[in-house]
């Protein structure tokens, strides 16, 4: 076994750094592949999905592996950086695979493969070129995650961004394009001050690369400084409608929730982008020991998560359609994880990191196990008719409970009878969900919350802010439990017309083996955390982040080889 | 020269917010088009504005950002034209589908009683 492991070692060194760029460059040629293909073969389409969503999984796990093995690199901790165009660091454009962005990368890969399985079911019938789309999506998702330059992440931000958009209106419709219209008006009013943000960076530091950033930023004159917080503010406004935080997220519900399942299992991965580039250049551009940028904005980022965390746990107690409910614990998530990162410690954000992993997860597999039961309840549609009217599932308008369902059981006498095993997969994969959601033991949910809350008691300085983090968290995993709870009974113990749920494998399998990754999360939970709190020191700690790319050695030429030194 | 160009910028990020906020889905289009118009502007002065140089390298003259213009900001601008474009086009269809789908041309979909 060891020797497996050192021969693999081996393998890897020998192909890195290129294997930085293997995420990005298989979904697009798979993209590029599928796209001269013809509609009508979707089976070989949704074949090359699978196969092209295993082979990146494959290389975001090499490169996990890569980058925490000892014998690979420089030991822990090193990291991968790949000159896609053979230019120097600061002239260049640069992939960067340290910790963070591997694990994104890989949990990437996860939730992208159980969705392209699941939509090989029925959904990629539901329009055109759903699979391209996807791949290119993953492209987009794994090419801002892996980028070190700040104008390169906008593009791939702008590629996963125009996928999302033909996702989202896959399956037309008048919910969906209403969604879809909204959704588009605001990311593309965020763009342009993403635009702006990073315009007025390179005017003041003269640099787009992250790295290189962050040390100019240290050097600046303080007269300059006030321009350059502007920036980052504009910045960041951007990457929060990105994330979902507060007072930009309204479209956000509409849009998850008219999306069609798998899509709506990749979108849990778009907000979790958000609060990654909120990370990665909060900690890159203004690292704790800068002097008088040291954390700038911390207030902000911790009230703006901090409300975005009570307004989505508001909107899981307050909505009845179980599409919004997950909807709505992205929002949670997505607030709990900006707060996270605002409080600024490395025992709170390893916990936030393991957290992320486990909620992207679990919402992925709620969103594709609410259309299964949707589907179920409502005799084979995916939308029940309820939905288009905007009414609750099943009460009327006014809150008298429709005529066909079965308050009691005094039709059918309950003893003796067996539950059928597909209601017994939906009802323990709802139970597993709202485990997770809530943050109750003894799944992974629990892990990263009390990852984070121990992270927070133990912190030197708790302030307020970190009490009102304590209590908010803790309050918003209640009245997740609630709603869930609710929401539980009314799905799966008033059963009006009693059928036994048809479940095709293709789409048992993904939501399964979502579940058994955050029960996998669960269990290995050590190696995890262990991954979580060096990724969180290597954050403090941006130097040794600006030492790997600044210091990558571009490859010589043919030409260059004998002439030029 | 910098009085105009910042007139101009301010110009259009103005009248772009306005009409973004504007009910109807053809103002809003306008609205995002003059604000990607704004932002490249905005973009292309990040270079510092400067008259009559190039951003290529000329033999026999300093390479220097004193003797040619900066040529990253038109690099990027090129850059954010294309993605502005292919995006104005994109929402423009999804106009078209919303306008279709539900007989109005409110944003929401449907008309508000004020």
């Amino acid at each position: 076994m060891n020797e497996l492991f050192a021969l693999l070692d081996r393998l890897l060194e020998f192909s890195m750094p290129h294997l930085v760029a293997v995420p990005i460059l298989v979904p697009m040629l798979t993209a590029a592949l599928m796209l001269t293909m013809g509609e009508q073969r979707r089976r070989a389409k949704s074949t090359l999905a699978v196969v092209s969503g295993l082979v990146g999984l494959i290389a975001a796990l090499a490169l996990l592996r890569w980058v925490n093995a000892p014998d690979t690199g420089d030991g822990p901790g090193s990291i991968g950086v790949y000159l896609p165009g053979n230019w120097r660091a600061p002239f260049g454009i640069v992939l960067v695979a340290d910790r963070l962005s591997t694990m994104m990368v890989a949990l990437t890969g996860v939730v992208a493969l159980a969705a392209s399985i699941y939509s090989a079911s029925r959904w990629d019938r539901a329009g055109v070129h759903f699979h391209p789309l996807l791949q290119l999506q993953l492209m987009g998702l794994n090419g801002a995650f892996l980028t070190g330059d700040l104008f390169n992440l906008f593009v791939f931000f702008e590629v996963m961004l125009a996928a999302s958009y033909g996702l989202l209106l896959h399956g037309s419709g008048r919910q969906r394009v209403s969604a879809g219209l909204h959704y588009i008006a605001i990311n593309l009013a965020a763009s342009s001050l993403f635009l702006i943000g990073a315009a007025m960076l390179y005017g003041v530091t003269g640099t787009l690369n992250m790295a290189d950033l962050g040390q100019r930023i240290a050097q600046l004159a303080p007269e300059d400084r006030g321009l350059v917080h502007a920036a980052a503010a504009i910045l960041a406004t951007a990457f929060f409608a990105k994330a979902g935080a507060w007072p930009l997220n309204f479209w956000l519900v509409p849009a998850y929730s008219a999306a069609v399942s798998p899509v709506s299992a990749v979108f849990a991965l778009l907000t979790k982008l958000g609060v990654y580039t909120v990370l990665r250049m909060w900690t890159v551009l203004f690292p704790a020991d800068t002097g008088a940028s040291a954390q700038f904005g911390q207030e902000v980022l911790i009230g703006l998560g901090l409300v975005t965390l009570f307004a989505g746990a508001l909107g899981v107690l307050g909505t009845q359609r179980l599409a919004n409910l997950a909807s709505y614990t992205v929002l949670v998530s997505a607030g709990t994880l900006l707060t996270a990162v605002g409080i600024g410690q490395p025992a709170v954000w390893a916990g936030a990191l393991y957290y992320l992993l486990s909620s992207t997860l679990a919402v992925a597999a709620f969103f594709l196990l609410i259309d299964m039961i949707e589907r179920w309840r409502n005799a084979g549609m995916s939308i029940a008719p309820h939905e288009f009217s905007g009414n609750a599932p099943f009460l009327t308008e006014d809150l008298t409970p429709l005529h066909d369902m079965n308050l009691d059981d005094d039709a059918q006498a309950l003893y003796g009878r067996a539950i059928p095993a597909g209601v017994a997969f939906l009802g323990l994969s709802f139970v597993g969900c709202a485990l997770l959601l809530a943050g109750l033991p003894p799944l992974s949910g629990f892990v990263g919350k009390f990852a984070m809350l121990s992270g927070l008691l133990g912190a030197p300085d708790t302030g307020n802010a970190a009490w009102a983090f304590l209590a908010l968290l803790l309050l918003s995993g209640f009245l997740t439990l609630i709603a869930l709870c609710r929401a539980g009974i009314r799905h799966f113990w008033t059963q009006p017309h009693a059928a036994i749920p048809a479940l095709p494998a293709i789409e048992v399998l993904p939501v399964a083996t979502l579940l058994a990754a955050c029960l996998a999360l669960t269990l290995a939970a050590e190696p995890v955390m262990q991954h979580a709190s060096a990724t969180a020191e290597a954050l403090l700690r941006p130097q040794a982040y600006h030492d790997a790319v600044l210091g990558a050695r571009q490859i010589p030429g043919p030409t260059q080889r004998e002439g030029t030194p | 020269m910098e009085a105009v160009m910042a007139l101009a910028i301010g110009v259009l990020t103005g009248s772009g917010v306005y009409l973004l906020l504007r009910p109807r889905t053809f103002q809003v289009i306008m609205g995002l088009t003059l604000i990607s118009y704004a932002v490249n502007l905005f973009i292309f002065s990040m270079g510092r504005l400067k008259v009559d140089s190039e951003p290529v390298l000329v033999p026999g003259i300093a390479s220097t950002l004193a003797n040619t213009a900066d040529p990253m900001p038109q690099a990027l601008v090129l850059t954010a034209i294309v993605i502005g474009f292919a995006m104005t086009a994109l929402f423009l269809v999804v106009l078209l589908a919303s306008r279709g789908l539900s007989d109005t041309d409110h944003v929401d979909g449907e008309e508000r009683d004020e």
